[in-house]
């Protein structure tokens, strides 16, 4: 089935191809007429041309858009002509039907023909019906939504009537312009080229397409000509090209040419994809380019993940034994007639005896075929199947799976490896988002190499847990060895806030009830707790130094410059989008924020930069300062700058007092300034000091403003791509520091003590997971320099921070300061971040920025050119930050040699707490008990991964560690084979001291991502995969995303185990789609790791309950019921089978044609579904608290391959008692071939039936009903044909049988003597073996009946006694839970 | 959501507006049922040696009465029979089955003698039984059309395909057609008592009732439209292996003629087994107390028509009376027996290893 799907798929792509190729020579012919003058238009062909449809290049657009697909779309399979025949079609590329078919067609043939011809088509036509009902089903509603979509109004742009005209979505043609208001949603892939937001930016919700619920914001074309202005689609002349349609949603490439032949690079930020909504701009105009089948969010349809579970092809080779049965049945069958015929020359009953004993022989083999067919068991397919939907009904209605918050359910995206859920043996698991909450909060940071350990911070954090955990403790009952991971913390010597972070790890219910409304409405990433970040006291004395410089201390000025540079790179380092409850998304409304006049601001800066730094009278000692100010002034009163970061630069400026060989950062060019400008700033700075009462009072009346305006707009909402930038912003803010809003060329930050700031947005350079930084390029309005701020990774930063040569000495003492700040912070588990500074000279940002353009606008590697563009101009950063002067000495010693342009500032490192999801520890302690390896695969730092390792007791004490960080893959593979001898001596010690509890001192193995990849490489694989086998667990950090899923691979492939990956990032995206099971979890990064899942939970906790609950159900279900359907149709076929040896071998059955196929089709269908839909072989609340349960139920006898056989040879025996004891009750007498078959099938039914309940570990009254059932279907029908078929069924005509049959008491006798019998060793050694070798299931099953009360009244206590010794003694040992079990 | 531009938060505060009215139903919550939340009340059969053995003592304790009961009942049923297919060169239908065939024309007679040991006393059954004749062959079993013998017209001259080779004559149709109505077995057995002073007198074979009534009543009819069977048939020819058509099977009797000739109701009902008797006759009991059959010697008049020793068969005349469980069995009783005294058995077994093994077992999963 699934290689028919890859030939559907194939053809399907054929086709595609087939019509892509006609158009592209099209586009290629037309592309090299327009583009004679353009080589690369002709280099890169695979594009194409549009041309506005607005009436004036009519010619040009008839041309070209001919063949692009219109804007209506059909997602059916099929239309109303086209069902009946392509339904078939489809069906038939089912195996299962192409059996069913084949021996349908064999009964056709007269030799062989076993029953009427229309009886063997039964149960085709059944499958083939109910199938195409549901399809047609299925199809009918994709037509209506199709129609409504395609029905959907939409004003368009027509060139005849020079307005826009309400059009269909149908009707919307590329080329075509369309007019979309607010919340209108995006007929089709268009570029943007009007938007009535003054700076030419529109914000889409792409809900639709990816369910992130964020606004992304989309740009006018750039240089669009009509910017700002009303647009009209008459005056565009310009054509676009653009690549050919693809699946990429983030990608989008081609260039707009102008009429005058100047070329405009197009990029994905340009283009409103279809399905998207149109949020918070009133209008835009965009151009279509992609329309209908061809836009990019069609092209991403694909229907559901098809994946074959383990049992599904281990249950082939039990059908391939089938089929060797069936074989040697019909060759005894075929060998027999053979003898037969060859033993009688002739005889009265013989029909046909020309044919020789050989060829009848052959004949009989065929028919045999036909009459044995149910014995392959395929309509066990359509069965399954039909159990999967039931499973995955229970599993998507578990209410225990439920998020209240998100109001999310679990999705089962895949509907065919449920019971794979029960076979895991290996999970790897992303760490943010998916272990922890992926809500950080701003935890603590160090600038200038200086640490803010924000204790008050960390205590908010700890008292608010506190809180909770009150409620925690009481709400879970088996919240174990609370105390002994504090104990395991406390071991590894790691300090307070590691049991701080552990204390995170209840549950956030409170939190999430409290804010629950609150947080609906504040949007991505705004918990209540990562907006409340306490400032840190001593960094608030510094700032407030800024804004009070009556202040008694004074901080370094050159550490303030960086305090003020960091909180400046925290606030608009990053892609938030700003908006308020009150107010539209991303409005920055600069007639409310107290922008003040230029002059106001003059004033103020004036006043301020001066009254602080007079103390230290910078000027005195170098005449800088003045020549600073004064050509910010002159700046000012040019009008050339807008706003400024004045603190920064000031402090910079007042750094350089500090250390007098350093000298600020000043271009030539404003040196030169210097001289103009000085005689009036001193008279400012004169008229200042005159006044320094107005001043004072002039500041605080400021700062009350500010501080009113903040109360004003403090609901301000911050939408974040990622959580830790909206920690980050919302830790600025903390500090005043606030991002106000954000267009797309410039940023409103409040600062403190200044008020509000525009600051020109040049560049934003995004993140992305080669890189590890995002950066921002933006002009410092008061020094005019382009600044870039760096934000990432701290070894990416670190890295790229070089060390100036002269003064190594003490930059590195700031770096090493900071390394181990950052250090400390990892351990304590906190993400970490570095922000940096660069400061960037005009021509060499000229530079620059002219190659970025040229990558921005080339349409074939543009992602290459940028990333590169991107990295050259973040590879000059320095590490700066902790070491101020260094830095500018270096950058003043690089001006005089004229050699390197920048200047940099690093800014400092964060640490940012995730705290872990509720029930995690727990989680993973009963992953691990049930056995499953669980792997952590993280990009984070190694301190941190094991941090959150240890907080969520994948590790505990006594574990040891095994570290790999290898600088060589030479030492690599010296240190595995030492690991290796280390972890065998180690095992070898515990087999020595004998007790058996390994678990006692298990390996960790934590392994960098550069040793990951050289352990993935071929010669090492092999000691990797020794040494993780005998480690307990393992933890990748620092591991990219392809070594992700190498790692799932390599387990998967290597060890043949069934592998689970669970992440919610797009980062884990092809680890997910690696590993046998994907789970998606449906967190704060979007949602591509959902559409990539087979089952998308919303909390990692959920995943005890699917692994341990439903997988273990699932799989025993489909075991059980896969053999259990073997079983019934070995017994059944068997019967005739045994007939054929009296009846000369000739394919006779004894049974009604009729009855014989409904049999399997009807009577005994239902059963086996329930059985496999309904089962439980244990209680959901045993199998939570015995997670060892899970790997049981592998080993136990449900699976293991010999089964298989038992249940054949059960089937056998059953079969044979059930043939041959009405055979011996009627053996010479003058019973009838129907009459012998009725107690016959009578009893079979029976056996079968109650076969099931043996087998079955629970009966509810759906059971009873559903057996009641089949056996009224089965005795209502026989009843009916026996008392009204007088010609129904020809030749063997059931008339009176039945009913003659069942008025007499042998039918009875003989019914009852061979269930009982059939049944008896099966009820015997069933409870034999229940008996004798209990079972581990069975044991705990007992217990759980016998013992259940006993225990709920014991857990009550000990939950009593521990929440007591807990008040009284937080970190106090506790016993456990299951001691007390013990 | 919550913050778009006025309008669209209008239009928002409208929908959450809606959607807490109807919250309720627009929930994706999962409903809290015991049935979706798979937590219906369920009976947890686990099947132990403790639990299933009074299952085991209680199969055995009813099944072994009702065996010795059908053991009894079988052992009260009297059967004679008697093979007179005439292998042997003495047995005295030697001649006639060595020389018979189907295209033999003058009936070949034979005489069996027999002596019944003891009598027979209620209605007393009587049988002709066939060895190794597959009556159940696939072929030979669809060889018949159920249309033409319920008298349907256009079957009668038209008979289905099934019927092949034996479906037409010639041109003509054959009435009945088929191989199960070709092979009809014809010999004609008559039962004569020889009384002590061997004075011969014949017994009286009633011939009706030996059907069901269902076939004789509602599956099988004569063409309709004509009373006089004759006519009915006129268009129709015999089957091969027939000597006389089939208006001819009962000349004496017209409710017995035709397609609704018991004889030929019960040969086309067909046996399951290459082994099998059928009803021919049934000797009704005489009021009184004399028995239907006494003790002594009987003579059997065979009108040997029927050859079977081309497949190596054999024929038999069978006497039986019959009971409520049907004919002589011992096998249900003995099998009745034999289960119920394993299932005895087995609860033996399991009673000692209940107490060997499952006490044990408890006492160790139950943490004190």
């Amino acid at each position: 089935m699934e290689r028919l799907r890859w030939v559907q798929h194939r053809c399907q792509q054929l086709l595609a191809g087939d019509s892509r190729r006609g158009w592209y020579s099209d586009g290629l012919h037309n592309s090299s007429l327009l583009n004679t003058h353009d080589p690369r238009g002709r280099v890169c062909g695979r594009q194409r041309t549009i041309f506005p449809r607005n009436g004036l290049h009519q010619q040009d657009y008839e041309r070209v858009s001919r063949n692009y697909k219109s804007n209506a779309i059909s997602t059916t399979k099929y239309t109303l002509l086209t069902f009946i025949p392509m339904n078939l079609f489809e069906q038939f590329h089912r195996a299962a039907n192409l059996y069913f078919l084949f021996l349908t067609l064999l009964n056709w043939v007269p030799v062989v023909e076993a029953f009427q011809k229309e009886i063997t088509m039964i149960p085709l036509l059944v499958v083939l019906i109910i199938i195409a009902i549901k399809d047609a089903l299925e199809d009918f509603r994709r037509y209506l939504f199709d129609k409504k979509v395609n029905n959907n109004v939409v004003r368009v742009f027509c060139g005849t009537q020079k307005s826009y005209i309400d059009q269909c979505w149908k009707n919307v043609r590329v080329g075509d312009f369309v007019h979309l208001s607010c919340n209108e949603i995006i007929p089709a892939d268009m570029l943007l080229l009007y938007s009535s937001d003054p700076r030419g930016v529109c914000y889409i919700e792409t809900a639709n397409l990816d369910g992130e619920t964020n606004l992304k914001q989309r740009q006018v074309v750039s240089d669009f000509p009509l910017q700002g202005e009303e647009f009209t689609p008459e005056s565009f002349h310009s054509r676009i090209e653009c690549e050919n349609p693809n699946n990429d949603l983030s990608r989008f490439r081609g260039y707009m040419e102008h009429s005058n032949g100047v070329r405009v690079g197009l990029h994905s930020g340009n283009l409103l994809l279809r399905s998207c909504t149109i949020r918070n701009t009133e209008t835009v105009v965009g151009i279509v380019v992609y329309a209908g089948h061809e836009t990019k969010a069609m092209m991403n349809n694909s229907g559901p993940r098809y994946k074959r579970s383990k049992l599904e092809k281990h249950l082939n080779t039990d059908i391939l034994w089938c089929v060797v049965l069936l074989f040697i049945m019909c060759l005894t069958a075929a060998i027999g007639h053979g003898f037969w015929m060859n033993s009688f020359e002739e005889s009265i009953f013989q029909v046909d005896t020309e044919t020789s004993p050989a060829l009848a022989g052959f004949y009989i083999f065929w028919t045999m075929v036909i009459v044995l067919q149910v014995l392959i068991p395929i309509s066990l397919y359509v069965s399954i199947e039909i159990v999967k939907l039931g499973q995955i009904y229970f599993i998507h209605n578990d209410l225990s799976m439920y998020n209240e918050q998100l109001d999310s359910r679990i999705q089962c995206r895949a509907l065919n490896i449920t019971e794979d859920l029960g076979q895991i043996q290996y999970l790897f698991s992303d760490k943010t988002g998916t272990l922890t909450e992926n809500k950080m909060v701003f935890r603590c940071c160090s600038i200038f190499g200086v640490e803010y350990p924000h204790e008050e911070n960390a205590r908010r954090l700890e008292v608010y847990e506190s809180e909770n955990s009150e409620t925690a403790v009481r709400s879970v009952t088996l919240r174990s060895g609370y105390s002994g991971k504090s104990l395991s913390c406390r071991s590894l010597s790691c300090n307070r806030s590691s049991v701080s972070l552990h204390t995170l790890t209840a549950e956030p219910m409170e939190e999430d009830q409290l804010s629950g409304h609150v947080q609906l409405r504040t949007g991505a990433f705004c918990s209540r707790m990562a907006k409340e970040v306490v400032p840190d006291p001593a960094l608030v004395k510094k700032l407030n130094w800024l804004t009070n410089h009556s202040s008694s201390e004074t901080p370094s000025s050159m550490e303030l410059t960086y305090i003020t540079d960091f909180f400046l790179a925290l606030a608009i380092c990053n892609s938030v989008v700003v908006s308020s409850p009150n107010q539209p998304r991303h409005v920055i409304p600069e007639e409310r924020t107290p922008l003040k006049s230029l002059e106001e601001i003059k004033l103020m800066f004036q006043r301020f930069s001066f009254s602080p730094f007079s103390a230290l009278s910078p000027s005195q000692i170098k005449g800088s300062p003045h020549s600073f100010k004064s050509r910010l002034f002159i700046r000012g009163k040019r009008g050339s700058l807008t706003l400024s970061t004045l603190v920064s630069n000031t402090t910079d400026m007042s750094g350089s007092s500090q250390e007098n060989d350093s000298k600020p950062d000043l271009s030539a060019r404003e040196e030169e300034e210097q001289d103009v400008e000085d005689q009036e700033t001193e008279d400012d700075l004169r008229d200042t000091q005159t006044n320094p009462d107005e001043t004072r009072q002039s500041m605080q009346d400021l700062t009350r403003q500010v501080e009113c305006v903040e109360e004003i707009t403090d609901e301000l909402v911050y939408e974040a791509e990622s959580p830790d930038e909206a920690a980050l912003v919302h830790a600025a803010r903390a500090y005043r520091c606030t991002l106000r809003g954000r267009s797309a060329e410039s940023l409103l930050v409040d600062l403190p003590g200044i008020g509000s700031l525009a600051i020109q947005l040049l560049h934003i350079l995004p993140f992305d997971s080669n890189r590890k930084r995002m950066s921002v390029v933006v002009r410092h309005p008061l020094t005019g320099q382009v600044v870039v701020f760096t934000k990432g990774a701290d070894s990416v930063i670190m890295d790229l921070a070089e060390s100036p040569t002269d003064q190594t000495e003490v930059y590195n003492h700031i770096k090493e300061k900071t390394q181990k700040h950052l250090d400390a912070y990892a351990r304590e588990g906190l993400r970490t971040l570095c922000i940096a500074k660069k400061v960037l000279k005009e021509d060499e940002y000229d530079l620059w920025l002219k190659a970025h353009m040229l990558a921005e606008s080339s349409i074939e590697n543009r992602e290459e050119l940028l990333l590169e563009s991107a990295q050259r101009l973040e590879t000059n950063l320095t590490l700066l930050g902790s070491h101020c002067s260094s830095d500018l000495n270096h950058s003043i010693s690089e001006l005089k040699y004229q050699y390197f342009k920048c200047m940099r500032v690093f800014s400092g490192s964060t640490g940012i707490v995730d705290r872990l999801q509720e029930e995690v520890p727990e989680t993973i302690a009963a992953l691990q008990r049930a056995r499953i390896k669980v792997w952590v695969l993280t990009g984070d730092k190694q301190e941190t991964a094991i941090n959150i390792a240890y907080a969520c007791k994948l590790l505990c004490a006594s574990d040891k560690l095994l570290t790999a960080n290898c600088g060589s893959k030479d030492a690599c593979a010296a240190l595995f084979e030492d690991l290796i001898l280390e972890v065998q001596s180690g095992e070898s010690l515990t087999d020595l001291t004998g007790n058996g509890e390994s678990m006692s001192s298990s390996f960790i193995l934590v392994i960098d991502g550069r040793t990951l990849g050289w352990a993935l490489e071929d010669e090492l694989r092999s000691n990797f995969l020794e040494l993780s086998q005998r480690c307990k667990a393992v933890i990748c950090c620092r591991s990219t995303p392809l070594q992700k899923s190498q790692v799932v691979q390599l387990i998967r492939d290597h060890l043949g185990v069934m592998t689970l990956a669970v992440g919610d990032g797009a980062n884990d995206v092809s680890m997910i789609q690696v590993a046998d099971v994907g789970v998606g979890i449906s967190g704060q990064e979007g949602m591509q790791a959902v559409m990539s899942s087979d089952f998308a939970i919303s909390r990692f906790k959920h995943l005890s309950k699917l692994l341990l609950v439903h997988g273990h159900w699932c799989y025993s279900r489909l075991a059980n019921m896969i053999q259990y359907f073997i079983y019934k149709n070995v017994m059944y076929v068997n019967l005739l089978f045994w007939y054929q040896f009296f009846c000369g071998f000739s394919g006779s059955v004894m049974t009604n044609s009729w009855v014989l196929i409904l049999f399997n089709l009807i009577f005994t269908s239902a059963p086996p579904l329930i059985y496999g839909i309904l089962d439980q072989d244990l209680p959901a609340v045993t199998l939570m608290e015995l997670p060892e349960l899970y790997q049981d139920a592998q080993t136990s006898k449900t699976c293991v391959p010999y089964m298989f056989w038992i249940t054949v040879l059960d089937a056998f025996y059953q079969s044979l008692v059930c043939f041959f004891v009405p055979y011996f009750a009627y053996a010479g007498s003058d019973v009838g071939v129907l009459s012998f078959g009725s107690p016959i099938n009578a009893s079979a039914l029976f056996i079968i039936l109650l076969h099931q309940v043996i087998e079955s570990n629970t009966l509810t009254w759906i059971h009873v009903v559903v057996l009641v059932l089949s056996c009224a279907s089965y005795f209502g029908f026989v009843l009916l044909l026996s008392g009204f078929c007088v010609t129904c069924s020809p030749p063997v005509n059931p008339l009176g049988i039945e009913l003659l049959q069942m008025s007499h008491s042998l039918f009875y006798i003989i019914c009852v003597l061979t269930t009982v019998t059939a049944l008896l060793p099966r009820l015997f050694f069933q409870a034999l073996h229940n008996t004798l070798h209990p079972s581990t299931v069975l044991k705990s099953a007992h217990m759980d009946t016998v013992d259940s009360e006993n225990y709920c009244r014991r857990m009550q206590r000990w939950n009593m006694t521990h929440s007591k010794t807990n008040r009284l003694s937080a970190g106090a040992d506790n016993p456990g839970l299951e001691p007390s079990l013990a | 959501m919550m913050a778009s531009s006025y309008n669209a938060k209008e239009e928002d505060g409208h929908h959450s507006g809606a959607s807490s009215g109807t919250g309720v139903s627009k929930n994706k919550k999962p409903d809290n049922t015991a049935f979706k939340q798979q937590r219906l009340p369920a009976w947890q059969p686990i099947l132990t040696a403790g639990s299933v053995l009074p299952a085991f003592f209680v199969i055995g304790l009813i099944f072994i009465p009702i065996g010795i009961g059908l053991y009894v009942t079988s052992n009260n049923i009297k059967e004679f029979e008697i093979d007179y297919t005439g292998v042997s060169s003495d047995s005295p239908c030697y001649n006639c089955a060595k020389n018979f065939t189907w295209n033999t024309t003058e009936p070949c007679v034979c005489t069996v003698n027999f002596t019944l040991h003891q009598p027979f006393e209620s209605n007393v059954f009587m049988y002709y039984g066939l060895s190794n004749f597959y009556q159940n062959h696939r072929r030979y079993v669809k060889s018949r059309d159920d249309r033409q013998l319920n008298g349907d017209l256009s079957a009668l001259t038209d008979p289905s395909k099934e019927c092949e080779p034996y479906r037409k004559s010639g041109d003509v149709s054959i009435a009945p057609c088929g191989a199960i109505a070709n092979s009809l077995f014809n010999d004609t057995l008559v039962l004569y008592y020889v009384d002590s002073n061997n004075s011969i007198s014949e017994i009286p074979l009633v011939k009706k009732g030996i059907a069901w009534w269902t076939d004789k009543h509602v599956k099988f009819r004569n063409p309709a439209g004509n009373s006089n069977l004759t006519l009915a048939f006129k268009d129709t020819a015999k089957p091969v292996n027939w000597a006389k058509p089939v208006y001819e099977l009962d000349p004496s009797d017209p409710e017995n003629n035709g397609f609704i000739n018991e004889d030929f109701i019960v040969w086309m009902r067909t046996a399951a087994l290459p082994t099998f008797r059928k009803l021919y006759r049934i000797i009704q009991k005489k009021s009184g107390a004399t028995p239907t059959l006494p003790n002594g010697n009987y003579m059997l008049n065979i009108t040997y028509n029927y050859p079977v020793l081309s497949f190596d068969g054999r024929k038999r005349m069978i006497l039986s009376t019959i009971s409520w469980m049907g004919g002589k069995n011992p096998f249900l009783g003995i099998a009745y027996i034999t289960v119920g005294s394993i299932c005895f058995f087995l609860g033996v077994v399991l009673l000692i290893i209940h107490h060997k093994y499952d006490n044990r077992n408890t006492s160790a999963d139950i943490p004190s």
